[in-house]
């Protein structure tokens, strides 16, 4: 049996990094507070006093700038990793990712490339109330030109953000603020794993639960609710949002005849939406009934716990949306 | 000030008749570029550089081509032409063909020749030059001695990535010039209307980076002034802020039809005045490097070369329907369809 370790998503984070910064002299870290003060959730710890000023770089608190910066240094062979404090803040550097990083390559038709990974916490921590707590991976994941993903496990976190340092495209990487101190076995070999893949988290019959990043885990938390009443429902991971594994999801649907697309960012208008859509459209012919659909209230995050309890999704609201359904 | 500098001059002969040639040929590049908007070649949105060729040419002619990078906003045509860019390809960009620098997929404002240093050609005011001081970061970083120049309008010099930029410039040194090409107007904004204060040059004082404003309108002492900028730059690995005087005789873009709206005809015959073409013919004629004969003969050969590249680029065919999903990532296609 191949050796594993217990570890923490951000630690399997860290590894990532750790190993392919020591293979590649062209990657650096970039991001505010990232170096000196190790990072608002830690996730660089270590790598200031390991790799030096050179290849960690503390900015200035100017995202769109940085990102820039970060860019050109791509366009002229090296490979970032930008780190954004919470992707609220990649909200400053809109036009950079957008108009810039995204079209890059299609503008010159292929002959710049930009090699840069964009990461950082997207979603509710705990009350960090309206400013530091969205969910945005539908905006990116609209883009051409991006690649988004938003891995939910500890093997997938440290597997995938390989990936997307060797990509030599643009690769926002979405990590999940409430997923930072979960455990899980780690394999002791190095391995990467591909984008566009989605996985089946639980295997089942009833109905499949479609999600990604934290959403995974409320679905498997949903799913064990939902066996106490007899209903065996199927998890799946779409893991890559851009390229999206739609085979797998509809592998699953037409397997269970029924769906529920369950995410975190606000109901209206977001990447849920487009799987749903895609599930309807599709699968029509393969569904026992409507796809639901489970997001996040339209509502700007509220402070107040009890309020921000009310606004995300949970695995109840999961379980209520099942039942509807069945 | 031409006699100034035609007395301090070092550069040789051959080299003055040089500038002369890239700047005649720069006008009558961009005047057929005017022509093909007009016929309906060229489409979207194209600006001239008419008026400003001396500050290209005194800047580029100060670089080491090739090596050092070269980044601009998106009146880009005489930044990638004097780096050696084939201008059947940048012809052919302009009317969207295959044969385009960019295969017809940027079109005049997305100009790209990496393999020059050129990285663009870029369309948000401001939004290139965190990517120019990027290009820096990365020289540095590999402890290269190429510097970069960074181009933008005096419209561009109020976007706040600009200050952002500046200020990690200055932070960590970035070789990195930055070259404000003031033509007097932000679009259709005169600088007096956009600019608290309209000595654009003072603003890298504040992060602490060496400030200063020339005038671009005489090639030679663009020549100078950029060789000693650029010269100080690649030996103090540190970035330097320029405010170039210049003058932008045509309108905005090729689709602003109605310069009256923001100056007036008096103003742009007066500034004809200060033509750097013709400043420097006068010199060349002075110094009998070129006779009015010569003079006419250049304009001529110019004007053919230009016609045959005009040519060249309408004879290149438009792209296939089916190139339009190519190239948007390195490795895989989208997904096909509306």
């Amino acid at each position: 049996m191949p050796a594993a370790t217990e570890t923490t998503y951000r630690e399997a984070l860290q590894k990532s990094m750790f190993e392919e910064m020591d293979k590649n002299a062209d990657i650096f870290l970039m991001g505010e507070d990232i170096g000196r003060y190790e990072g608002t959730f830690k996730v660089t710890k270590g790598f200031f006093p390991k790799y030096g000023t050179r290849r960690v770089v503390d900015t200035p608190i100017t995202e769109a700038g940085f990102m820039g910066i970060a860019t050109g240094a791509a366009m002229a062979g090296l490979r970032p990793i930008v780190e954004f404090m919470t992707m609220s803040f990649s909200i400053l550097a809109l036009d950079q990712i957008i108009n810039h990083t995204a079209k890059i390559h299609y503008m010159s038709n292929g002959i710049v490339k930009c090699p840069i990974v964009i990461r950082g916490p997207g979603g509710a921590a705990k009350q960090l109330s309206a400013q530091h707590s969205h969910s945005l991976d539908g905006w990116y994941a609209h883009v051409p030109g991006l690649k988004v993903v938003a891995p939910a496990t500890v093997q997938d976190v440290y597997g995938m953000l390989k990936t997307a340092i060797a990509d030599d495209n643009p690769v926002v990487f979405y990590e999940h603020p409430r997923l930072y101190a979960m455990k899980g076995t780690l394999p002791d070999h190095e391995y990467s794993i591909p984008f566009g893949k989605a996985q089946i988290l639980k295997e089942g019959k009833d109905i499949s639960l479609v999600g990604y990043s934290l959403m995974s885990q409320i679905n498997l938390a949903a799913a064990e609710l939902l066996a106490k009443d007899g209903i065996d429902a199927e998890v799946v991971d779409i893991r890559s949002l851009l390229p999206l594994d739609t085979e797998t999801i509809y592998r699953s649907v037409r397997k269970t005849h029924r769906a529920v697309v369950v995410y975190e960012d606000w109901k209206s208008g977001s990447f849920g939406s487009e799987i749903h859509s895609r599930i309807s459209e599709d699968c029509f012919d393969d569904l026992d009934g409507p796809v639901g659909r489970v997001g996040g209230l339209n509502v700007p995050m509220p402070y107040s716990r009890v309020l921000e309890l009310e606004a995300v999704t949970n695995e109840h609201h999961v379980v209520a949306a099942v039942r509807k359904l069945l | 000030m031409a006699k100034q500098a035609v007395k301090n001059s070092t550069e040789s002969p051959a080299v003055l008749e040089q500038y002369y040639r890239d700047m005649v040929f720069l006008r009558h590049f961009e005047e057929k570029c005017n022509l093909a908007y007009r016929q309906g070649k060229v489409g979207g949105y194209m600006h001239t550089y008419i008026g400003m060729e001396a500050l290209a040419v005194g800047w580029l002619e100060s670089i080491k081509k090739g090596y050092d990078y070269v980044i601009t906003a998106y009146r880009d045509h005489a930044h990638a032409l004097l780096l050696g860019t084939d201008p059947v390809a940048v012809m052919a960009e302009l009317m969207g063909r295959k044969d385009g620098t960019a295969g017809g997929k940027g079109g005049s404002m997305h100009l790209f020749d990496p393999e020059r240093g050129f990285y663009g050609g870029w369309g948000i005011v401001g939004g290139h030059i965190p990517l120019g001081a990027g290009l820096a970061f990365a020289s540095k970083y590999r402890e290269e001695d190429r510097i970069t120049l960074n181009f933008m309008g005096d419209g561009a010099s109020n976007q706040g990535v600009v200050f952002e930029t500046l200020n990690m410039a200055g932070l960590w040194d970035l070789p990195c010039i930055f070259i404000v090409e003031n033509n007097e107007f932000a679009m259709g904004t005169r600088l007096e209307y956009h600019a608290a204060d309209p000595e654009l040059w003072k603003r890298g004082i504040p992060f602490d980076i060496k400030s200063e404003r020339i005038d671009g309108m005489d090639v030679i002492q663009m020549k100078n002034d950029a060789q000693r900028i650029v010269d100080w730059v690649r030996e103090n690995q540190k970035p330097y802020w320029v405010e170039v005087m210049t003058y932008r005789y045509a309108g905005h873009g090729a689709a602003d039809q109605d310069r009256q709206l923001y100056r007036t005809k008096e103003e742009e015959a007066s500034a004809w005045k200060r033509d750097p073409i013709k400043r420097l013919e006068a010199i060349l004629l002075e110094r009998k490097i070129l006779t009015p004969e010569t003079v006419e003969a250049i304009d001529a050969e110019i004007i053919e070369q230009v016609d045959k590249i005009y040519d060249a680029a309408d004879a290149s065919p438009h792209p296939d329907p089916s190139e339009v999903y190519d190239n948007i990532y390195t490795d895989m296609d989208v997904e096909k369809g509306h």
